[in-house]
């Protein structure tokens, strides 16, 4: 009955649908209302950049004394970073050997970024890990090698603030696998031990558990034994992530399809061979994202170590503008100091969900 | 051509234009989805859109009850133009049903509650009259015992006759349907085909994008083939199966035949 | 899976040797576990208590009927240094569970609109809201609170420059916000008594709109009679009574406000740290909540003509909520552990008043038993509403 012979042409869309104008229509004048929040909006930026920023750079007391940054009409005092920048970030660790932490935060960085990659994910990096730790004590203690010895209740600082994350979460991990796998046995005290203490964990806060810690572990021990501040620091730590750590597995061990647990019985596998070799790795992987995101958190809990005394990053922070003359600048230093923190968590962050987004491709396929 | 065909289409000729799309064009970004289309739908007439995947002819009934926007041209329905005049659309979307591809039931509403929802809501009828409405039109899609169930306790093919079933609930006078048989298992296609065609029966103004060949042959006046979103030929389906004008025609057609 | 015992396999295999059998296994194995346990738990107590002793500390809470000594810097229940620990104790729960409470409905409200404002449409306010929730989710709350502290202590103006917000009535400074207090009037219990019954009213009037759709189909107005009967007839009244409302306004004397209420830094800091902090939370899970509703929702709801709000308060809606309540309930229970950082800035929560009494009393044990059961009981109540509250809605799906 009818057939187009000619064709009609493919046409470039009219200019107010694509390009610049294009972009803006549909981004951010789509319509009144939102016309209206755009207007709303530029205003909040315009105000926001015409308040900050001639008090964070264009007034701003870059170096200086004290005295720079009370003169009239000056902005942000950064000089106070320059000024208190070693101690903020290596804390009370002995003046002329603070290489040795910069040293070892950076190895840290080297071997996160090499983690980062997956290609090199292996046994390699395993072993690098472990001779990483090794290198962090050799670097922080010294006392070999010609390395003067520096007692860890001088630590403080970033190495310190990375150091109890890291031991933490791998502590923290196997007790974690353990105590998932217990609530998901049918053996009913094994089961009930662990919900309870995973419950109990997770119930409080993490102060409560560090006051813990800090109060009951030297009554804990006969006479004779002390426990120092740092290792009760830790173990508070790791008893508290030990129980996230269960319930993040527990949901990786939940997302495995049944079919993987009759094959592995099929197979006549024990439970102890079952998990290990079927259930666990796949587990595992599944829930390294989570992980990740369980990282970032107690990276920035340590912060909270503050209140049994000991000199992580923030606090060596605090204690840095404690100096009578540079006691204004509170601002200026909490601001540095959150840069240091955004800058971790935000990588990791954004790692994770890339990781996410991968693995979920991969198992998908 | 047979004494019957010939009266529908007087008939048909005869009757008002219900849908008038003319110069349509549409973009999604840089890509041009519609170009220049043309389509005039009587009164009771139902046609059938069959076409490559991406050849914009879900766009197009999509645009119909402006679930996108037409960016050129002008689409008038019920003698009602679709702009961005608020109202109008919502005029417009309670005289057109619309079945999807992936069904779209309420899933926390029962399979009454998702047929009663939009007449109590929209055309302020009471409860027992709405109720009364989607059992008859439950019974029509013969499922009226599953009446107090949730849709995810559905098999496909119920879901679908249930979403054909809330869309009538509104008296739609005219019915888009969006691949209503794609989604669903092979055994399950000929339930909702079924309904679908006992639907034409009773003098519905349909357009249907689908590729089950069978309805259009036994029910459509008209079929029309889409490719890179262009029609490219339109005709009764005798004449367009048998006797295909397009090079474009033929070869999509030896696809889906062959198969 | 747990049909290892089929009656014919026992009958058949008599000669288990026991150590073999499963279930024998399972109840050796557990028994060790529980003896280790136990072990290890009398070996710690027994050191407790032998450390205890060597000490010369008293177990017990007898000392929470002593005088407890300290002041608190400010508290709903009446307290002076005088009371005893168990009331200074009773106070800081008080105060943790003002400022959780007050927390939680501020980060609601702040959470839903920023997660809403990440899905908008325009670009600007998408870019915005999510500069917000990273920023504010990639740094220590702890470092949040102190820069808020020292922004409220050190950035606003003393007491004599303070800023009015409201001229004669509301003060901001670094002494914290000043408000005034309304003096008690009789009228003022017959009003709250009215707004009672105005949602009474309020229920009825809605209760009976719904009847009328059912019946005839046709809507009735809820806003406005809403409106009307919660605040129309308190109103009235109060106009009839000559309008009543005597207010001690603060007033500047010497280095401080005399009169009226206040806000002080510390709580001003908490509070500001803790709302922005789980907002970012909420706003996330709001986000995923709206994202978890298929387009085709819309889609379908659009079609059947009703309207774009209709169609979020009865399709997106209930769909989205169920989604989003399980993990906003753990979000409310985060602020309300977290709020136990109020300890850092000095505001007298729970944790801060035991921290106190610790270093004063020397009962370790027994203040953080304390604490633990404190936010125990809380974490434990509202898990166990959760959990009821899954297989309620569990049971409407289907």
């Amino acid at each position: 009955m009818t057939v187009q012979t000619t064709s009609a042409p493919i046409e470039k869309p009219p200019v107010t649908e694509v390009g610049a104008i294009g972009w803006l229509r549909a981004n951010l004048f789509n319509s009144k209302s939102n016309s209206v929040l755009t207007i709303v909006c530029f205003a909040f930026i315009v105000y926001v950049i015409q308040a900050v920023v001639p008090w964070a750079f264009l007034n701003a007391v870059w170096t200086g004394t004290p005295k720079d940054c009370q003169a009239p009409g000056a902005g942000a005092c950064w000089a106070v970073i320059g000024e208190k920048n070693r101690f903020t970030l290596f804390g009370r660790y002995t003046y002329d050997e603070q290489w040795r932490p910069a040293l070892a935060i950076g190895l840290f960085l080297l071997l996160v970024g090499a983690s980062c990659i997956r290609r090199l994910w292996g046994k390699a990096l395993i072993w690098a890990w472990v001779g990483q730790v090794f290198m962090w004590a050799i670097l922080m203690w010294g006392g070999v090698l010609g390395l003067t010895f520096v007692n860890h209740e001088q630590w403080g600082g970033l190495p310190l603030t990375l150091m109890m994350s890291v031991v933490a979460i791998v502590v923290a991990y196997p007790i974690g696998i353990v105590l998932a796998l217990g609530r998901r046995s049918d053996m009913p005290a094994a089961r009930g031990l662990c919900v309870a203490y995973i419950e109990l964990i997770r119930g409080v806060p993490l102060i409560s558990v560090l006051f813990m810690a800090s109060v009951m572990i030297p009554l804990f021990f006969p006479e004779g034994v002390s426990v120092d501040k740092l290792l009760r620091a830790q173990i508070g730590f790791t008893l508290f992530l030990s129980a996230y750590l269960a319930e993040v597995v527990r949901a990786g061990l939940q997302a495995i399809p049944k079919g993987q647990y009759e094959a592995a019985d099929a197979l006549g596998l024990g439970y102890w061979a079952k998990m290990r070799l079927i259930v666990l790795p796949q587990a595992l992987r599944l829930v390294i994202p989570p992980m990740v995101n369980s990282f970032i958190s107690t990276f920035k809990d340590t912060s909270l170590v503050i209140i049994i005394g000991l000199v992580d990053l923030l606090n060596a922070g605090k204690i840095a503008v404690n100096d009578p003359p540079w006691r204004s600048f509170y601002v200026e230093m909490y601001i540095y100091i959150a840069l240091i923190y955004f800058a971790f968590c935000f990588t990791m962050s954004k790692f994770s969900q890339r990781l996410e987004r991968d693995l979920s491709k991969a198992t998908s396929r | 051509m047979t004494p019957q065909r010939q009266a529908r289409r007087e008939q048909l000729a005869a009757a008002p234009i219900n849908i008038e799309v003319s110069h349509v064009h549409k973009w999604y970004g840089e890509f041009h989805v519609l170009r220049d289309v043309n389509l005039a739908v009587s009164k009771g007439e139902r046609i059938v859109i069959c076409g490559p995947s991406g050849s914009g002819k879900s766009t197009l009934i999509r645009c119909i009850n402006r679930l996108e926007e037409h960016q050129k041209g002008n689409i008038i329905v019920d003698g009602t133009e679709l702009t961005n005049d608020v109202k109008n659309i919502e005029v417009i979307r309670r005289e057109v049903g619309m079945v999807f591809q992936s069904f779209n039931l309420f899933p926390h509403l029962t399979v009454l509650e998702n047929c009663t929802l939009a007449p109590i809501w929209v055309k302020k009828l009471p409860k027992k009259e709405a109720e009364a409405i989607a059992m008859k039109y439950l019974e029509r899609v013969r499922i009226p015992d599953q009446a107090l169930k949730y849709p995810g306790q559905l098999s496909g093919g119920q879901q679908q006759r249930v979403a054909i079933a809330r869309s009538l609930c509104m008296s739609p006078k005219i019915m888009l349907f969006d691949e209503p048989t794609s989604a669903l298992d092979p055994e399950m296609v000929k339930e909702v085909l079924d309904v679908m065609i006992s639907l034409a029966e009773d003098g519905m103004t349909m357009l249907c994008v689908t590729h089950e060949m069978g309805f259009a042959k036994s029910v459509a006046d008209r079929v029309i083939f889409m490719d890179r979103g262009e029609i490219i030929e339109q005709n009764v389906p005798d004449e367009f199966f048998n006797n295909p004008q397009s090079e474009r025609t033929k070869l999509f057609l030896s696809q889906i035949l062959n198969h | 899976m747990t049909d290892r015992r089929s009656g014919a396999q026992v009958a058949e295999k008599p000669k288990t040797a026991f150590w073999n059998d499963r279930d024998v296994r399972a109840v050796l194995f557990q028994i060790l576990i529980v003896l280790g346990v136990l072990a290890a738990g009398w070996y710690l107590v027994h050191n407790t208590l032998t450390n205890l002793e060597s000490r010369k500390i008293a177990t017990g809470f007898s000392f929470m009927e002593r005088e407890a000594g300290f002041s608190i810097g400010e508290s709903l229940v009446p307290y002076s240094a005088a009371d005893t620990y168990a009331r200074a104790i009773w106070a800081g729960i008080i105060n943790t569970l003002v400022i959780s409470v007050i927390g939680i409905f501020l980060a609601t409200i702040l959470g839903t609109v920023v997660g809403i404002a990440r899905l908008s449409t325009n670009w600007l306010v998408a870019r915005i809201a999510s500069i917000y929730v990273e920023v504010l989710r990639n740094t220590p709350l702890l470092l949040q609170l102190f820069f808020w502290y020292a922004l409220v202590s050190e950035a606003l103006p003393g007491v004599r420059e303070a800023i009015r917000i409201i001229p004669d009535y509301v003060f901001l400074s670094q002494k914290g916000l000043r408000i005034p207090h309304i003096v008690a009037n009789d009228i003022h219990g017959w009003m709250f008594a009215l707004f009672l019954g105005g949602f009474a009213a309020t229920l009825f009037w809605r209760r009976a709109a719904a009847k009328h759709q059912e019946a005839t189909g046709k809507l009735r107005p809820l806003f406005w009679p809403t409106v009307g009967f919660l605040f129309g007839p308190a109103a009235l009244v109060w106009l009839f009574a000559g309008a009543p409302l005597e207010l001690i306004k603060p007033v500047l004397r010497g280095f401080d406000f005399q009169g009226g209420g206040t806000f002080s830094p510390e709580m001003i800091a908490l509070l500001v740290g803790l709302v922005t902090y789980t907002s970012t939370f909420i706003a996330e899970n709001v986000r995923a909540g709206i994202l978890s509703v298929s387009k085709g929702q819309w889609e379908a709801a659009r079609a059947l003509g009703l309207p774009n709000n209709r169609s979020l308060r009865l399709i997106i809606l209930p769909q989205a909520l169920r989604v989003i309540i399980p993990p906003m309930t753990s979000q409310y229970l985060n602020l309300t552990k977290n709020s136990s950082l109020a300890v850092a800035i000095g505001y007298p929560d729970l944790v801060s008043i035991l921290n106190t009494t610790i270093n004063q009393t020397g009962q370790g044990i027994e203040g953080v038993a304390l604490i633990m059961a404190a936010y125990l009981t809380v974490s434990l109540s509202i898990s166990g509403f959760m959990n009821w509250y899954n297989k309620r809605i569990a049971l409407v799906e289907r």
